[in-house]
């Protein structure tokens, strides 16, 4: 099972992603912004966390336009599975390949704390190790967290089992508490907490760890 | 040839920034300021002289780069 990770200028939740990958079985492959094509056989992609290109412009912007993004936005187009934490949900609302935008958190303030989370979808390779309604913790650590969406679409994306995540204590603004959301063949993920830095002991707990092992088995078993 | 693009938050999207900075007015006695919303000027230096090309082609660098029109509507002036 191969797992990439796209690495921009100003990643630094690159490396943290792909050992959580790793751990939970993944071969991983670190691939550089300006490569234009994949690594051959990848499974998932996973869109780390960050500042990429310093969030010039808009968070995500300049890296939803570089070279490698359109390989990943043709990837998901063919069905491949894709996921972005916290700076990499950013970039996958830019792209397109998920609804809405993330803006400034409403507080004005950076936030980094842990956050109480509750699983709303069990309905994707990602959050399929959890049971509905579960509440977890996930570390949280950004500064333009708050999910933006039309109501019309909030309640669409509800009515679709779309809705991954909700905070239990909302952080920054996010409209229905919306921590992460999934695309509409399920296969694109984007989550502002980040499940990769609570997945071992030695990180004080590990409710992030269901997503990468629950993601691994989906391939083992397809 | 200048072109200078104006980027604001569509109406309805809440823009914290903006009600921070009316916030501050109040406090340094500023009344009567009802509403404030702040948003981007982004000027761009053109190597043509065709001001309707310019256009065209400014409108193009919004749609895909300079604004996201999700949240964001855009104005584009040619100087």
């Amino acid at each position: 099972m191969r797992a990439g990770v796209v690495v921009f200028p100003g990643s630094n939740c690159d490396r943290d992603m792909a050992v959580a990958l790793k751990n939970a079985g993944f071969d991983v492959s670190m691939i550089w912004h300006k490569n234009t094509d994949l690594p051959s056989g990848l499974d998932v992609i996973a869109i780390p966390g960050g500042f990429s290109f310093g969030d010039y412009l808009r968070v995500g912007a300049i890296a939803a336009r570089s070279p490698i993004c359109q390989s990943v936005i043709r990837f998901a187009d063919e069905g491949g599975y894709v996921f972005g934490v916290c700076n990499g949900f950013q970039v996958l609302t830019e792209t397109g390949l998920l609804p809405g935008a993330l803006l400034r958190n409403a507080g004005l303030k950076y936030v980094c704390r842990h956050e109480s989370l509750t699983v709303r979808s069990t309905n994707s390779a990602y959050t399929g190790g959890y049971s509905a309604g579960q509440q977890i913790t996930v570390p949280i650590a950004h500064h333009d967290g708050n999910y933006n969406l039309p109501q019309d679409d909030v309640a669409r994306l509800f009515d679709e089992d779309r809705v991954a995540f909700t905070y239990d204590n909302n952080p920054n603004g996010s409209v229905a508490d919306i921590a992460g959301v999934l695309s509409e063949n399920r296969r694109v993920l984007g989550m502002m907490p980040h499940p990769e830095r609570l997945a071992e002991e030695a990180h004080g707990g590990t409710d992030g760890k269901p997503f990468f092992a629950n993601l691994f088995d989906q391939f083992v078993s397809a | 040839m200048k072109a200078r693009v104006y980027v604001m938050l569509k109406n309805g999207v809440l823009d914290p920034q903006g009600a921070a900075v009316q916030h501050a007015l109040g406090a340094l006695g500023f009344d009567g300021v009802s509403g404030v919303r702040q948003g981007k000027v982004i000027e761009l230096d053109l190597a043509g002289t065709d001001a309707d090309a310019a256009k065209a082609q400014v409108t193009e660098m919004c749609e895909k780069l300079l604004a996201n029109t999700v949240i964001e509507n855009y104005s584009i002036e040619i100087v």
